[in-house]
């Protein structure tokens, strides 16, 4: 039989309707492979609610719940204690949302189910933008990004802002586990994945999405655009648990952010000197990453 | 009081789908739904230069690459949307993309 290396049970269908190529399906078959049976998922608007659920269909092999757009984290404490109502102590609840659900308007919810220390998993698929609704720009769009509402024109040179660090704002809740992710390497998803079912507390996902309509790439190029992103240290790959850093794939040497940004055409405006600013801004994160690791 | 009064979780559990309020349920699976008319190019697997290395399934955003009981990954033509992830990971390059 086949030598795999992720585990073979699919509780994620076919025939959903995801743009060619989308990661965010990706997260999702990866996150429920580490999961189980057992998991229970609820999804607020995003285009995961379009991918798996024109309704009457769903594309989950286990339940999913529609929650309200900024309502994910409330919607999660709210499973997890019916369920504990109802002694089904084995279900695994999940929330899961994307970067505008979970930086911006949701941030509240989720701020309120990590403080009450809710036992449950919540993951962020992080496409860098509101995609489903068109491309507008998110706390979590990328400095320099292109989308529809931060143009590149006279006036504007794509997003003004940086990207919120959405983990320095879990960590600060001191939630039981936190890590991020990359659907370029699966089988350290999985590990994360399946670490989250040892802890008991809030546990939080930062999971890589890239998007091809969004990001303006050709859909083959989705994981080597999210290889690109750990190997540049744009995205780097790490845990916190007890509030303890580790980084879980250190290169010997990171590739120029260049490489990252030139593959992609919400980058394709940008000069040589905004490239070598999103450059040393990339090394400063990388930096206090790695004092933080040190910390122990 | 009423079935969705501010003190009707006392009364009721809901444990199978009759307990509960009328709501929508989704209940069809979505492979119902075949996504093959959105494909312009074809993946094509050269099993010669298949190594059986697993890549193309792991990698499917579609769940469209399947496992024979050989061991060879099967393109499933009613789901497969094209989009070449499955031949641009492939390390040995045994897939082609082929236009329709
Ligand atoms: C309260 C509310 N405001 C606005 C919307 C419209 N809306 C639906 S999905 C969406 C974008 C979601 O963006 P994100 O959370 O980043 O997920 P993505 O679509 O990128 O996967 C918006 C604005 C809504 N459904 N509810
Ligand atoms: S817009 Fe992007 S994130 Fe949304 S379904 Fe399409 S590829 Fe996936
Ligand atoms: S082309 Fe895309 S959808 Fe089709 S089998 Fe390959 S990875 Fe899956």
């Amino acid at each position: 039989m086949a030598r795999l290396t992720i585990p073979a049970e699919e509780y994620m269908r076919s025939g959903h309707s995801a743009c060619p190529g989308c990661a965010a399906t990706l997260v999702m078959r990866y996150v429920l492979k580490g999961l189980g049976p057992n998991a229970i998922v609820t999804l607020p608007a995003c285009c995961w609610t379009v991918i798996g659920t024109p309704f009457p269909t769903t594309a989950l092999n286990v339940p999913i719940l529609d929650c309200a757009f900024e309502a994910t984290g409330a919607s999660v404490s709210g499973l997890r204690a019916a369920a504990d109502a109802l002694g089904l102590a084995d279900v695994i609840v999940v929330g899961f949302a994307g970067d505008g659900g979970t930086a911006d308007i949701g941030l509240q919810a989720l701020s309120g189910m990590l403080e009450r220390g809710t036992d449950a998993l919540y993951v962020m698929y992080d496409n860098e933008a509101y995609m489903n609704t068109g491309v507008q720009r998110s706390g979590a769009t990328p400095l320099g990004a292109w989308t529809t509402t931060t143009p590149v024109d006279a006036t504007s040179r794509g997003k003004g802002e940086g990207k919120k660090d959405v983990m320095a704002i879990v960590a600060a809740h001191r939630p039981a586990y936190a890590a991020t992710v990359n659907v370029a390497f699966p089988e350290d998803f999985l590990k994360r994945v399946e670490k989250t079912k040892t802890i008991r507390g809030p546990k939080f996902l930062h999971a890589f999405s890239p998007c091809p309509p969004g990001w303006r790439y050709p859909p083959e190029k989705t994981i080597a655009i999210g290889r690109l992103a750990t190997d540049t240290n744009s995205f780097p790959l790490y845990e916190i648990e007890g509030g303890k850093y580790r980084i879980t794939r250190k290169l010997g040497r990171a590739r120029p952010v260049a490489e990252y940004l030139k593959a992609q055409g919400r980058f394709s405006h940008l000069t040589d000197a905004e490239i070598a600013a999103i450059q040393s801004e990339v090394d400063g994160r990388w930096a206090r990453l790695l004092a933080l690791e040190t910390l122990g | 009081m009423s079935p969705h009064g501010h003190d009707a979780h006392k009364a009721t559990a809901y444990i199978t789908e009759q307990d509960l309020p009328e709501r929508p349920l989704a209940t069809v699976p979505s492979d119902v739904i075949k996504t093959a008319s959105w494909r312009t190019f074809l993946p094509v697997i050269h099993l010669e230069a298949c190594t059986k290395c697993y890549v193309c399934w792991k990698f499917c955003p579609d769940v469209a690459i399947g496992i024979d009981e050989a061991g060879w990954p099967v393109v499933r033509l009613d789901y497969c949307k094209g989009c070449g992830i499955c031949a641009e990971e492939c390390k040995p390059r045994a897939i082609d993309m082929v236009k329709e």
